[in-house]
């Protein structure tokens, strides 16, 4: 057992527990810091890999924008740090079946795969060329281009769709003032 | 190839170890005087009414969406910038479309009269 | 084996390797210890500046003010934040009833983590370098946030109202000021042509970027500034205001540790402005001499954190309508500008030959103006509405 692997393991473990509570949790703020927890650990998981990119992206992004408007959007609603009681819905069997069928055909699909050895496949060690090819694919007419600019718009539109469903929030307050 | 992130791992534990060993000096070290009135919530001097639960106004979840949405654009931008010296000017002319795109959804947001705090 | 004085930093490390390869160890576990004692030099030379630096903004900031400062305690007073923190130490620590204890506890911890976790990528020599890391840069975007989850933290498991208001409202801010911060980061990559730190501060051969790009340089500064939550923009913990803000509820150590975090943030602030903007360890002989570069390097961050502190000392403290005003309709509008007028004047000034300095001084000129003009048009656009509501209210008055 390397070390690479026992590391990997303990991250692995721990992103996997962080996870449980995070469904299992009866109040939704300690979700929210649980799924931080989860998130940090893909993060180390990455960095393992050699994929330093995509471990920062996941740290910058996930981690400081999306989760702490999980948490603020937890906080808008009521009874976020109390809970709403129960988590369990009536019909736990049928998503237990759902899951156990997917599970197996994972590992059905994982074990016909060919098994490259213990240790992950590595990107090109020059991590340096590899962000210079990622960018010049991006603008490169041949290449990523239009996703590129696409994802400029998707950006936008989920900016605008997200003022005009929050827009009474604003319309309301506007009201009580007056 | 992990070897500066050992050194970055190592920095972050000990950047959480040392001021754990201070305040672990701090609780060795105090009185330990437990009282109902120290422990009870602090709001200058007035009893706390109700909750300590608040609800958040609309403006907080508009500029973590906003900041989301910038978050995202810069990690988009940042390899464009590192591949700068490879690229031609029409190339750097697409960026400058997408960063366009981001400003126009920005001055949505501004006329929406979304970005006041109040 | 270079000599001490040519370089001392690699001499010390190799000769403490060739010390622990001779006690019998494997290569392996002679870096990994090398790098522990790395790690904690590095972690415990950041904590104690702290003393420093909170004794120099207090003079600094007393003579601002026309006063002495501290000047009791040891010559010029050098000892009283020693003296502050033995009474820190022995402090009581009040856990208030009903708070989360898990996060109440980690939140110190991890905002001070955050802030030394920076250093690791700062280069304060040529041969100086925590970690050499390719994406250096967004690094610092992600490393700087996780001490906004701190203040988060801190606020939620507080169970204090107030604590929960003061540290919303400072993740609000914390989080609006991050987004030109980026967008102005993105332009010493842009320039360079790579996100390690050390090729940024190589990059800056006879040329710093605060030249080629002043205006990212000024809005890097003020938002860093806006992020570290000090004056003007510390209205989330001014005493008058929300209370304390987030560490209400946190007594003794727990709350030094917060005030140590803040303190160090604003000189990290200060080295990332001089590595990323000012050429960092660069200046005659730096490459030659080690020692020297460190020097510069030292010279320039405490220049820029003499400015932070002058401009604490100098300027009232923002609204918080006014912050967030400021960042979206000016400082953003502004840094979005700016990336994208350093990123055409530089493929301009290549394909067309201009020099170079020329070309990005006229475009931030141009974009300096044009900021100028349009909060001109706002200000003119403001009083306009305030004349007509005075006006209104005139008239409404003799008839009711």
């Amino acid at each position: 057992m390397t070390i690479l692997q026992i590391i990997f393991l303990l991250t692995a473990f721990l992103t996997l527990l962080a996870a449980l509570r995070v469904v299992t949790s009866p109040s939704m703020v300690h979700a929210a810091l649980w799924l931080i927890l989860a998130l940090a650990g893909v993060a180390v998981v990455f960095i393992l890999l050699n994929a330093t990119f995509l471990a920062v992206v996941q740290v910058a992004v996930y981690i400081d924008a999306i989760a702490i408007m999980i948490i603020i959007v937890v906080m808008l609603t009521r009874g976020a740090v109390r809970g709403q009681g129960h988590t369990v819905s009536k019909t736990w069997w049928a998503a237990a079946l759902s899951a156990l069928v997917m599970l197996t055909g994972l590992l059905v699909m994982l074990l016909q795969a060919p098994v490259r050895g213990a240790l992950p496949p590595t990107l090109p060690l020059d991590q340096e060329a590899f962000l210079e090819r990622l960018g010049q694919a991006l603008v490169d007419v041949n290449q990523y281009i239009l996703p590129f600019e696409v994802a400029s718009v998707l950006l936008v539109a989920a900016m605008v769709g997200a003022i005009i469903v929050a827009w009474p929030l604003f319309v309301r307050r506007g009201e009580e003032e007056r | 190839m992990l070897e500066p992130w050992i050194f970055v791992a190592l920095l972050l534990g000990v950047g959480m170890l040392l001021p754990g060993v201070a305040i672990a000096a701090n609780w060795l070290l105090s009185p330990k005087k437990p009282n109902a009135i120290k422990q009870s919530t602090y709001e200058c001097g007035i009893e706390t009414v109700g909750e300590t639960y608040v609800q958040l106004k609309g403006a907080y979840y508009i500029y973590a969406l906003i900041f989301v949405v910038f978050d995202i654009e810069a990690v988009f931008l940042f390899p464009w910038a590192v591949a700068y010296d490879k690229l031609q000017l029409y190339m750097v002319l697409e960026a400058v479309l997408f960063i366009v795109i981001l400003a126009a959804g920005l001055a949505y947001a501004w006329r929406k009269g979304v970005l006041e705090w109040v | 084996m270079d000599s001490f004085w040519i370089d001392p930093f690699s001499f010390i490390g190799s000769q403490l390797a060739a010390w622990l390869t001779g006690l019998g160890l494997a290569e392996n576990w002679v870096s990994l210890i090398l790098q522990l004692v790395g790690a904690l030099a590095l972690g415990t030379a950041v904590l104690i500046l702290t003393f420093l630096l909170i004794w120099a903004e207090r003079k600094i900031v007393a003579r601002i003010q026309d006063r002495l400062g501290p000047n009791r305690v040891g010559p010029y007073g050098i000892f009283q934040t020693v003296a502050d923190l033995l009474k820190l130490v022995t402090k009581e620590l009040i856990t208030p009833e009903g708070a989360d204890l898990l996060p109440y506890n980690l939140a110190p911890l991890l905002a001070v983590m955050s802030v030394v976790g920076l250093w690791a990528v700062i280069p304060m020599a040529p041969t100086l370098l925590g970690a050499d890391i390719h994406v250096g840069v967004l690094y610092i975007v992600s490393v700087g946030s996780i001490g906004t989850l701190g203040i988060l933290l801190a606020g939620l498991s507080s169970n204090n109202k107030y604590a929960l208001l003061g540290a919303f409202r400072t993740v609000a801010l914390m989080i609006s000021y991050a987004v030109p911060m980026a967008l102005a980061l993105l332009v010493p990559v842009l320039l360079a042509g790579s996100m390690s730190m050390q090729e940024i501060v190589l990059a800056q051969k006879g040329l710093p970027f605060l030249l080629l790009a002043p205006v990212a340089a000024l809005i890097f500064f003020v938002s860093s500034i806006a992020e570290v939550g000090r004056a003007p923009f510390d209205l989330l913990e001014a005493e008058s205001e929300i209370v304390a803000g987030f560490h209400i509820e946190y007594s003794g150590l727990k709350f030094g540790m917060f005030f140590v975090a803040e303190f160090l943030h604003a000189f990290t602030i200060s080295a990332l402005t001089a590595v990323l903007f000012m050429g960092g360890w660069r200046g005659p002989w730096a490459e030659q001499y080690t020692a020297l570069g460190f020097l510069y390097f030292l010279v320039k961050t405490s220049l820029v954190y003499f400015v932070v502190i002058w401009i604490r000392g100098s300027f009232p403290r923002i609204r918080i309508d006014q912050m967030n005003a400021l960042n979206w309709k000016l400082i953003t509008p502004v840094a979005l500008a700016g990336l994208v007028v350093t990123a055409v004047a530089e493929k301009v000034a290549l394909e067309l030959g201009a020099p170079r300095l020329l070309t990005h001084l006229a475009g931030n000129a141009l974009l300096i103006f044009a900021a100028a003009a349009g909060l001109g048009a706002y200000a003119r656009a403001a009083r306009r509405r305030s004349e007509l509501l005075a006006k209104a209210s005139k008239a409404e008055a003799p008839a009711g």
